[in-house]
């Protein structure tokens, strides 16, 4: 798409010049690669793509959204880096209805991570490398903090049982997420003490030595920030079940237990309180005044009206810097063997591993099971019959799964969810990983499809 | 002094948006125009009629919600004659409906005829004869009820549908007093391109399309309490307002005013809600036994063992032998606390999220 944007001279070249740097070598890079290239690799017609290009690259305002379709690829970071480029070169960037905007796909992950529940950052994504930023916890939490970066949960997992031995575990069904489940549920296994807090007893759970309950949405008041960082508040409507309790709760009675100091906290109002008090882009929030969820972060200072859009006038850094790209195979690609692509997603009635979904009344008339999408002529070639069972094997595992004929899926191509617990998805995929950021390549997957010998 | 156009808005000058219809200037000044066939998201449909205004030098009363404003325009939005216009439309409305008072679990908009019937002190009695919409209750969906007797065709289900939703899985069939909605082929949803995103249900003014979930605590006791909260499942973070009674979760309503949905929501957001409450639930903590298995217990024993195993193993393998992971479903409260409870427990950074699978 850069290519026919450059091509047919639809670069912003005022945006370029002004707010951008390192554009010369992206042009010169991107000559090399034309539509029918991109089409001998992805299986999209250099047609579309020259359509997708001038559509984007002629627009006003152009808005890029994208998914895990972007991200959990070996060069998951590349590939948002394209799309940065895209936006680049089209001066789609600080104004509304432009921009580059992931969406996130939970609840809270976006507040998860401004929350500092990341091995790079502290809270507010305030890098850790930065002595002040040390210098600044150390003093509120009145500790030392190492001065490197932790490791990423993905690499923990490798590490069970050699130097990780505990885990602490909340509200994650990592053996049915996770990639690579066998090597995800040994890796648990092995651990000395494994603590998982839940509001089910999820496969995950069913592995630790001390499950803690915890109270679900509906019954927690607390923040959540959406995927355009807005912070909002929500409240409990109902008593906890049982003697279920908030995550911050839990957590902070298992850190007194630790005797550790700073965790005498007796609403989660006190506690976000000061997540603002140590973080730059929330500095000019508290509880009271998120009441009504109008704030979009950065917001710097008491006087701030927040920040809908990013990027406006300047770029954070300063300049854009456009990134020189190449492509990069997946980890593992179709043989002989494993001829055909597995991708693998969600369905709109289900979430993730249905441990909500899956126990709301009704959700099963739409969606009772899981499905192997494939074209109907590989259903006749392969000798699959619609309906019916076929086995799928990876380097990794075989599972078993129902076939559904449909054009949904291009020719060679399959693509099933990994919602239901039966059709464990997870146990084939898990070929490679992002180099940055350890992300999983679970939306490429070689395998092979075959008819259950009876 | 401002520039913008003015108009006379019951004997009062008005300044207003050029674009803006006749209503939208009346509501913004607070003018109580009665609709049905109304919803400030969608585009005007001006079937309804019951918006209607005088406006000088047209002779027929006209619709307010089509009829953009003009500069200089004297407008009347409730003489006694429009109101008398008005009280026959809502008589001749109801008249065609097997019932006007539906509980407010049926949907958002659910009572926007019955409070008009109430204001309008219109009864059936007047024009009582033919009913008019056709019931599809065997449409065994577990989501939305089709109760058409209760149907006025005022179309917002089809329109908010396409409008709002892409998806026009709902139609008109027939003209007239035979109008009828219904899906593509008159079968059931599920075999529409229906998402059971229950837009359809929260629009309905009469309670014609309802939230069959939540019609099942109708016979609760108590009152239902609303509690404004965000969605629990993706990141775009629509606003719902939680629906209790006798403290069971018993539905959940778009907030038409919610920053990030203005009153969408997805199936998932509508109604996968009654998990919270589900038989499954983890109510008390757990320890794994002698014996291996996973025994209830009380939160002091569980919290002991829970930090004598850290205990433990810092001691013997030191503090990065112990790792965290955080979760992007539980509020930002969690998140901070459990990134504490490592930075100061074990003074390093071994703590991440759920975001990388």
């Amino acid at each position: 798409m850069a290519h026919v944007i450059a091509r047919d001279g639809l670069v912003n070249r005022s945006f370029v010049a002004d707010r951008t740097t390192d554009s010369d070598a992206f042009l010169e890079h991107i000559t090399q690669f034309t539509p029918e290239w991109a089409e001998s690799i992805s299986g999209v017609s250099a047609r579309d793509i020259e359509q997708a290009a001038q559509c984007y690259g002629a627009a006003d305002r152009g808005a890029i959204f994208y998914t895990l379709g972007i991200t959990e690829h070996i060069c998951g970071v590349d590939n948002v880096q394209s799309l940065c480029n895209l936006a680049l070169m089209t001066g789609n960037f600080g104004r509304e209805g432009t921009g580059v905007n992931p969406m996130r796909g939970q609840n809270n992950i976006q507040g998860a991570g401004d929350s500092g529940a990341i091995p790079s950052n502290y809270p507010g994504f305030q890098s850790l490398e930065d002595p002040d930023n040390q210098r600044k916890f150390e003093d509120a939490y009145g500790c030392e903090i190492d001065a490197e970066r932790g490791i990423t949960k993905v690499r923990a997992l490798e590490q069970c049982g050699d130097r990780i031995h505990a885990m602490l575990i909340d509200g994650e069904n990592t053996v049915v997420t996770d990639p690579d489940r066998a090597h995800c549920e040994h890796a648990l296994k092995t651990l000395d003490h494994l603590v998982v807090i839940d509001i089910f007893l999820t496969e995950t759970a069913e592995l630790a030595d001390v499950v803690l309950p915890a109270t679900s949405w509906a019954e927690t008041d607390g923040v959540f920030t959406n995927t355009e960082r807005r912070v909002q508040r929500v409240r409990a409507a109902v008593p906890a079940q049982g003697e279920a309790r908030p995550d911050w709760w839990i957590v902070c009675e298992l850190a007194k237990r630790l005797e550790l100091d700073g965790f005498d906290f007796d609403t989660p109002k006190e506690i976000f309180n000061e997540l603002c008090s140590l973080s730059t882009i929330y500095a000019g929030l508290d509880w009271d005044r998120i009441e009504k969820g109008e704030y979009q972060w950065p917001v710097p200072n008491r006087d701030h009206s927040g920040t809908p859009i990013l990027h406006e006038g300047e770029f954070e850094n300063g300049r854009g810097i456009f990134k020189v790209v190449g492509y990069r195979d997946p980890a593992e690609t179709v043989d002989d063997e494993y001829p055909v692509w597995l991708t693998t997603g969600r369905r709109l009635a289900s979430y993730h591993t249905r441990t909500q979904t899956g126990r709301a009344s009704g959700i099963d008339y739409l969606l009772s099971e899981e499905a192997l999408e494939v074209h109907p002529d590989d259903v006749s070639e392969w000798g699959l019959v619609d309906g019916s069972w076929c086995t799928m094997s990876s380097r990794r595992g075989t599972v078993r799964v129902k076939v559904l004929a449909t054009d949904r899926s291009p020719r060679g191509t399959v693509f099933a969810s990994f919602s239901f617990n039966d059709v464990p998805v997870n146990e084939l995929t898990g070929s490679g990983y992002d180099p940055t950021t350890d992300t999983a390549e679970l939306k490429v997957c070689p395998v092979r499809v075959e008819p259950e010998v009876v | 002094m401002s520039d913008r156009p003015t108009l006379t808005l019951d004997d009062e000058v008005i300044a207003f948006s050029p674009g803006q219809t006749l209503y939208e200037v009346a509501t913004a000044e607070e003018r109580d125009v009665p609709t049905l066939c109304y919803d400030p998201r969608l585009e005007p449909f001006g079937s309804c009629r019951l918006c209607v205004v005088e406006v000088e030098g047209i002779r027929n009363p006209v619709a307010s919600c089509t009829m953009r404003a003009e500069p200089g325009m004297v407008v009347r939005t409730a003489t006694e004659s429009i109101e008398k216009y008005r009280k026959t439309l809502v008589e001749m409305v109801v008249s065609e409906n097997r019932e006007v008072t539906v509980d407010p679990l049926r949907g958002y908009a659910s009572q926007e005829l019955s409070n008009l019937v109430d204001r309008y002190d219109a009864g059936a009695g007047r024009f009582r004869g033919a009913q008019s919409g056709v019931s599809f209750e065997e449409d065994g969906n577990p989501f939305i009820h089709r109760d058409y007797d209760l149907c006025i065709s005022c179309n917002r289900c089809v329109r908010v549908c396409a409008e709002q939703e892409g998806d026009y899985a709902i139609s008109i069939k027939g003209r007239g007093f035979g109008t009828q909605i219904t899906t593509e082929f008159d079968g059931e949803l599920r075999d529409s391109s229906c998402t059971f995103c229950g837009q359809c249900v929260q629009t309905c003014p009469t309670g014609a399309l309802a939230d069959r979930k939540a019609m099942r605590a109708v016979d609760l006791p108590g009152e239902v309490e609303e509690t404004r909260s965000v969605c629990p499942y993706c990141g775009v973070g629509c606003s719902v307002d939680l629906l209790s009674k006798d403290d069971k979760l018993v539905g959940i309503r778009p907030a038409m005013d919610g920053p990030a949905n203005e009153g969408a929501l997805c199936v998932k957001g509508q109604f996968a809600f009654d998990f919270v409450q589900h038989v499954d639930r983890l109510k008390q903590p757990l320890v794994r036994s002698a014996d291996g298995d996973l025994v209830e217990t009380d939160w002091d024993t569980a919290l002991d063992r829970a930090a004598e195993g850290f205990r433990s193993v810092l001691a013997r393998h030191g503090r990065h032998a112990v790792y965290g992971v955080a979760s992007g479903r539980t509020p930002s409260e969690a998140n901070y606390i459990m990134q504490k409870f490592i930075r100061v427990g074990f003074g390093s950074n071994y703590i991440d999220n759920c975001s990388r699978a």
